[in-house]
């Protein structure tokens, strides 16, 4: 019998990784799952006869499906079009990249391009090169966010609160759907309304089904609409139970009531929905592209004006939307994310006070606002469990099917965004009301129907007035020093005051446990069975314990117990002159008579040393203070007396799991080192130190 | 006259002749006036010319697709909710029996509404649908 291991583990611990949760398909551009070219995929060409387009990526136009038919009439400029598709794909593509190309150039020449060609052009660059070509060809200038604001209860309460919070973390844009799909017109009401909490202008969506989206955006709840889904194949279309122009024909439906569209596509779906056609993903979108534009929509979810399409602003099971890749639990990453990269993510952080001050206004004006039209009340307990819920788990709040049932009287009595308006404002919510009042009113003018439109300070900026200018280092979109100063605000950020603060609370209690009394200069000896233990400028002066939290007291007692058992003297001599670990080791060790000595800082770094050794070639070396235990400190004090004896001892281990110890304690160890080092001088000698250990540990 | 990129945004700039639907301009359109009722859901809707307006910045600003879509929705500005949603759900497929269904709906889009671009439209998304045989029974 052969019991011999026949698996590398690596791949046991691979197994356990979220990763393998996913499944990963087999290239198979037959079947469909082919990323960024298919042998299917159609080549580039284009034949205009007369100004009309006969023939577009190889297809003849008796042989024109609805897509191509929809793309040769209203996607393709027949005067660009020759020019565009005589440019080598290759020329094109290094056009994406380069920062002298202004964008206005590369988006005439789309106007003249096949799918197929398009997918060609894109098809050439890398992923750096995409991400690039992204940022220079972004429509507008300044960056905007969109978050989710749904719950797994569709309780209204929850979303005004949330919705508040959305909008006071920044974004720009929220939007909404509900888990029943009766429950759309209370949860339109309800982010509106919270929405409307803090400041005025941030645009608002409920994802619905096509027909009831249209309805609440025209009762006014609503400023945009998004997920209106185009596909790449015929019969995908068609199974989603729509043709080019019947969106086309929705599409100027939302601009004739003054409400903002975006067109959706991708993620697979001709894939998903059985009907690919064998080509490839890359190609598909283009397709989408292109009749999204030929519609005439003002933008693509799909990144062209916002960072995110879809942050989710609350916990991954309260999005109904399906968790986003950053959720509310990441949502603090994201903010500081823009700190460290300098990068505005369209989002500002928000204090604790802030945030229970917008939460509890969204609530008390949804309430206010179902009690006023006599929809539903909200008992005080119910607004007090949301106030606080992270998630819909722990609120005692409305549930579906009383939702259901506001939402229901919602759409049976018409109420519209008028009657909301005068429910805020009579019942004392009037800043509130004008908000709500001021997002409905952009629909007059129709400047928010441009491209890219979001309303920053009561302003319209789009790509019409803030176009994206990019052109290399310097152009573009840059931090102001204000808004600098805002992505910087996150909370609970640590400095030299905040460290010393801490460090004095140890003070008083390590003045019971050791006495410090300086002897005067220290001197070297003779004596083969000294040990010296070299301790560091702030060392029990400013700073007490270490970085592990142990007690300086306890780290030198433990020392000095270990030498004196192996009948050694221990001498502790603080040093001046420097504050590094080697250079403390190394000048104890010149100063022992046996030629052996140890270097402490107070945040616990330690050495052990010998006299004739170069300063970074130590005899151990004791680096990870965060994770350093008493027990090594007792090895290392036990270690160094054993070199003194000549011996050869096992070194100490501190063991390490791999913890984050550098951006944990990155930030308070450089200022403690700069406590240590702003105590020494150039030159200073060092000192002899009696040390008293007043507690049981002596 | 013609709007262009320099005119835009047109509340800022223009905001005298930006107009609600019953002629309010943007400065009559108040809190007190919602609650007093003199404001109304109507006051708050686009005009036709508005949307031409935005069509003219649109095309100024290199967007002529997107001007296109202002204007057929300039057209459907006086075209009342349930014709529009009539006219919509008869776009999807399988809605409209035969062609006949869809030239009707442009026919009264072109007569009753004024809306030349819609009928268009419509009477294109006809030939296409005989063409690609949308007009068969979906279950």
């Amino acid at each position: 019998m052969n019991d011999a291991p026949n698996r590398w583990k690596r791949f046991a611990d691979w197994d356990e990784r979220p990763l393998r949760l996913d499944k990963f398909a087999v290239e198979d551009w037959k079947n469909g799952f082919a990323a960024f070219s298919s042998p299917a995929d159609p080549k580039p060409g284009v034949t205009i006869k007369g100004g009309r387009v006969v023939s577009l990526d190889g297809v003849a136009e008796h042989d024109f499906d609805m897509i191509d038919r929809f793309i040769a009439s209203y996607h393709l400029d027949p005067e660009v079009a020759p020019e565009a598709m005589a440019m080598p794909s290759e020329d094109v593509a290094r056009m994406l990249v380069d920062m002298h190309v202004p964008r206005e150039k590369l988006t005439r020449l789309a106007h003249g391009m096949t799918p197929a060609k398009l997918a060609d052009v894109v098809s050439r660059l890398n992923a750096l090169e995409i991400a690039f070509a992204y940022s220079k060809m972004r429509a507008r200038k300044t960056p905007g966010n969109q978050g989710h604001v749904t719950n797994a209860k569709d309780d209204p309460l929850q979303l005004a609160a949330d919705a508040a919070i959305a909008v006071a973390l920044g974004f720009d844009e929220v939007e909404t759907t509900m888990r029943v799909a009766r429950n759309a017109w209370s949860n339109a009401v309800a982010c509106a309304i919270g929405a409307a909490v803090g400041r005025w202008g941030t645009l608002f969506q409920c994802s619905s089904e096509e027909a009831e989206e249209l309805q609440i955006g025209m009762a006014g709840f609503t400023s945009y609409a998004e997920t209106v889904s185009v596909y790449g194949t015929e019969k995908t279309f068609v199974d989603g139970d729509d043709t080019p122009w019947s969106k086309a024909f929705l599409a100027a439906a939302y601009a004739s009531r003054g409400i903002k569209m975006r067109c959706t596509s991708g993620a697979g779906s001709e894939l998903l929905m059985g009907f690919h056609e064998s080509k490839s993903l890359l190609y598909l979108e283009a397709r989408c592209l292109c009749l999204q534009r030929g519609m005439g929509v003002q933008g693509t979810q799909k990144g062209s004006d916002l960072i995110c399409s879809g942050m989710g602003s609350i916990l991954a099971y309260d999005n109904s939307f399906n968790p986003s890749l950053i959720n509310g639990e990441e949502l603090e990453d994201y903010l500081v994310l823009q700190r460290d990269f300098e990068a505005d993510g369209g989002l500002t952080p928000i204090s604790e006070g802030q945030s229970l001050d917008v939460r509890a206004r969204g609530i008390a004006a949804l309430s206010a606002v179902y009690e006023e039209l006599g929809l539903a009340t909200a008992t005080d307990a119910m607004k007090a469990s949301v106030l606080v819920a992270s998630g819909s788990d722990e609120t005692k709040s409305f549930n579906p099917r009383d939702v259901a049932m506001i939402s229901e009287a919602i759409k049976a009595r018409g109420i519209t965004v008028i009657d909301v308006i005068k429910a805020l404002a009579k019942r004392g919510f009037r800043a509130e009301a004008e908000n709500l009042l001021n997002v409905v009113k952009l629909r007059i003018s129709g400047d928010y129907l441009q491209t890219s439109a979001m309303v920053r300070d009561g302003k319209i900026v789009s790509a019409v007035n803030d176009p994206n200018t990019y052109a290399g280092p310097g152009s573009g979109y840059r931090l102001t020093d204000e808004r600098r100063r805002e992505i910087m605000g996150i909370r609970d950020v640590l400095d030299q005051k905040e460290v010393l603060r801490s460090e004095a609370q140890h003070q008083a209690q390590e003045a019971r446990n050791i006495d410090y009394r300086e002897l005067g200069e220290a001197a070297a000896s003779s004596d083969a069975k000294d040990v010296v233990i070299g301790i560091s400028p702030a060392f029990g002066l400013k700073l007490f314990q270490t970085t592990a939290g142990h007690k300086l007291s306890d780290v030198l007692s433990v020392m000095v117990e270990e030498i004196k058992r192996r009948s050694l003297k221990p001498r502790i001599v603080r040093f001046r002159h420097t504050a590094d670990t080697s250079f403390l080791g190394l000048s104890a060790a010149r100063l022992a008579g046996s030629g052996v000595g140890i270097g402490i800082q107070a945040k616990g770094t330690a050495v052990i040393h010998q006299k004739d050794r170069l300063p970074h070639h130590n005899l151990e070396l004791f680096s990870n203070a965060p994770i350093t235990r008493l027990e090594h400190y007792r090895g290392l004090g036990a270690n160094a007396a054993a070199y003194a004896l000549s011996e050869m001892p096992e070194p100490v281990v501190v063991p390490t799991r791999g913890e984050a110890m550098g951006s944990r304690y990155h930030a308070r160890v450089a200022m403690i080192y700069a406590i240590e080092t702003a105590m020494t001088s150039e030159g200073a000698a060092p000192i002899e130190v009696a040390v008293t250990f007043k507690g049981a540990a002596s | 006259m013609s709007f262009g990129v320099k005119d835009y945004p047109l509340a800022e700039k223009h905001a005298a002749q930006i107009k609600g639907a019953r002629g309010k301009s943007l400065s009559d359109i108040t809190l007190d006036a919602v609650i007093d009722g003199s404001v109304t859901i109507e006051d708050l809707r686009i005009t036709p010319s508005a949307l031409e307006a935005q069509a003219d910045v649109a095309r100024s600003a290199g967007r002529p697709r997107l001007a296109d879509n202002f204007l057929r929705a300039a057209d459907l500005v006086a075209v009342p909710q349930d014709v529009i949603m009539r006219a919509y759900e008869l776009l999807r497929p399988g809605r409209a029996k035969s062609k006949d269904d869809l030239l009707e709906m442009a026919k009264t889009m072109r007569d009753t509404y004024k809306a030349e671009r819609i009928a268009l439209f419509i009477e294109e998304a006809a030939d296409v649908y005989e063409a690609r045989g949308l007009f068969t029974k979906r279950y």
